[in-house]
């Protein structure tokens, strides 16, 4: 399936002559799940408001499904699910009533409103929370309740602003279990701080910075470049960095202040094998050797630093 | 769609205390004062002695009950309508209503209705009322109709006004105390220029136009003012939410 369901074309949104947003541009297909990283105030949310229709955008266009939001908003907002940041809950209403006002906005036909409440319900694991109410429940239940009130018309695309925030563990895993779900029939876009999460669930990923796209492309060319032929060698009786270059496929080799050794080598020729044996007819004492991964957090800074070092230049 | 949006307010009103608080002191009040009329005609009546000064029952006791209705409402009306769009920017829920398949006419007209709807309940129930002294007297349905109709028109005067100044800020109070002073300037205009009946502030009184309803007379003019103060402020309230959405 290549169907495009969200096209986002040169989004720029100006906040009294600042660019919160600037050309910013992507497309999403369906069964694709597109997550949205960048730190506070790069412009996620205004991104993900103009997407929905919330705040229009000073110049370029957003198209749902081929349908454009500016000309034909009700159309492209029918295929949409959105929960913003802020959980737009009416809280002296049942997770029920909430859900089948919800439904009946969203133009879910009446007699289908009772099984779309009941399966939106059942998929977020709200079903034993129908009658209580909205106000009564946990941080954890009202996102819940937000998150079903997204999904209820079964839409095109469903955009969900942080929705792991205030939850604990494993409401968090079964969120991003629900998300991938989601994700194998319809297009999702989320935004999160939580870098492990993108990875977790995204297909895609998306680095705003400063109202700007600085990363966009698959989840697997993030993984390449967190990898990046790295070992992190433990030793208790380190020897000279030059014994250890001596040992093929070494490229460089470095004492770290924990005293541990970090070795690159070349592409595809990991030498993980010849250093265990080096170790042990050198009696270097190995105690630990891994694949040294650089933290998402790492790459994310180094994505974000990058741009503001060539914004100073 | 707007039905739906009308639905919802509806249930939310009824969701809190305050929608039936206001309904049960509204039907307190205007009961109390319908017995008390109904009372108090025996009493007048009996000491009128020349014809000239008789007046009907339909009369006696619907211009006391409705002047008062007209007059409750300015109270009444601001607290209703100050959390329709305010409540929903302190809750941050308007998000849930712009990402809907909804135009913001659709929601702000929604909300109006809602609102009016829920007001005229307590005025078909005053009519209700009235209807009953039928069962010993002849009553002037036309009188009764002629006064329902004014006051659903000033009371939804009022909302549209009220659903403006709600749109404005996002604190339910601030917009409750300024719909309550416009409110109670435009009720109020005419007293200040009495001695000119022709001058034309006096024409923007709200009460000014609900005088001829109150005497029984659907007057085209009259209808056709509150129509267009209606109007005005829920294109200013629509243009306002649009504001929000092109703005941020």
């Amino acid at each position: 399936m290549s169907n495009i369901t969200v096209e986002a074309i040169e989004l720029t949104r100006l906040y009294g002559g600042r660019a919160a947003v600037s050309d910013v541009s992507f497309n999403l297909k369906q069964g694709e799940v597109l997550g949205f990283l960048g730190p506070n105030g790069a412009g996620k949310s205004t991104t993900m408001k103009m997407l929905t229709g919330n705040l229009a955008p000073s110049a370029g266009s957003v198209k749902i499904c081929g349908i454009d939001m500016i000309e034909n908003p009700k159309e492209a907002k029918a295929l949409i699910g959105y929960l913003p940041e802020m959980r737009p809950l009416y809280k002296e209403l049942t997770v029920d009533e909430y859900l089948t006002i919800a439904a009946r906005l969203h133009r879910v036909s009446g007699k289908n409103i009772k099984k779309a409440v009941e399966n939106a319900k059942a998929r977020c694991g709200l079903s034993h929370m129908s009658k209580r109410l909205i106000e009564n429940l946990s941080n954890g239940y009202q996102q819940r309740v937000g998150i079903a009130q997204a999904i209820i018309h079964s839409p095109m695309v469903v955009i969900l602003d942080e929705p792991t925030v205030g939850l604990d563990p494993i409401q968090i895993r079964d969120i991003r279990a629900l998300i991938r779900e989601i994700g194998q029939e319809h297009s999702v876009i989320l935004s999160t701080h939580i870098l492990p999460e993108v990875e977790m669930v995204c297909d895609h990923v998306q680095i705003i910075d400063k109202g700007k796209l600085v990363f966009n492309g698959g989840i697997d060319v993030l993984k390449r470049s967190r990898l990046g032929n790295k070992l992190l060698v433990g030793l208790h009786q380190a020897p000279q960095m030059d014994a250890l270059l001596q040992i093929q496929g070494v490229t460089e080799a470095e004492l770290l202040e924990s005293g541990m050794v970090r070795v690159r080598f070349a592409e595809g020729e990991n030498p993980s094998e010849e250093i265990v044996k080096a170790s042990v007819k050198h009696k270097w004492g190995l105690y630990q050797i891994a694949l040294d991964q650089t933290s998402l957090e790492d790459v994310f800074v180094q994505l974000t630093f990058h741009d503001a070092a060539a914004e100073a230049a | 769609m707007i039905f739906n949006i009308v639905r919802k307010e509806l249930k939310s009103m009824f969701a809190s205390p305050l929608g039936w608080a206001i309904m049960a002191i509204l039907s307190f009040i205007f009961g109390l004062y319908f017995t008390n009329s109904v009372g108090n005609y025996f009493d007048v009546m009996s000491g009128a002695i020349r014809p000239a000064e008789r007046t009907g029952v339909t009369t006696f006791v619907g211009s006391a009950v409705y002047g008062l209705a007209s007059f409750i409402m300015l109270f009444s009306v601001p607290l209703l309508s100050m959390r329709l769009i305010s409540e929903e920017r302190r809750a941050q829920t308007l998000p849930f209503l712009f990402s809907a398949p909804l135009s913001i006419t659709e929601i702000v007209l929604g909300k109006f209705i809602g609102l009016v709807v829920f007001l005229s309940m307590v005025i078909f129930y005053l009519a209700a009322m009235m209807a009953m002294l039928n069962l010993w007297a002849d009553i002037d349905f036309g009188f009764i109709v002629a006064n329902t109709i004014g006051l659903v028109l000033l009371v939804a005067s009022f909302s549209a006004l009220g659903l403006y100044f709600s749109s404005l800020t996002s604190q339910p109070v601030v917009a409750a105390i300024l719909t309550f002073i416009a409110l109670f300037a435009l009720m109020i205009l005419d007293r200040f220029l009495a001695g000119d009946p022709s001058n034309t502030v006096t024409y923007l009184s709200l009460m000014q136009h609900f005088q001829s309803f109150s005497r029984g007379l659907i007057d085209s003019a009259d209808v056709a003012y509150f129509v267009l103060f209606i109007t005005t402020f829920l294109v200013l309230t629509i243009r306002r939410l649009d504001a929000d959405r092109l703005r941020g």
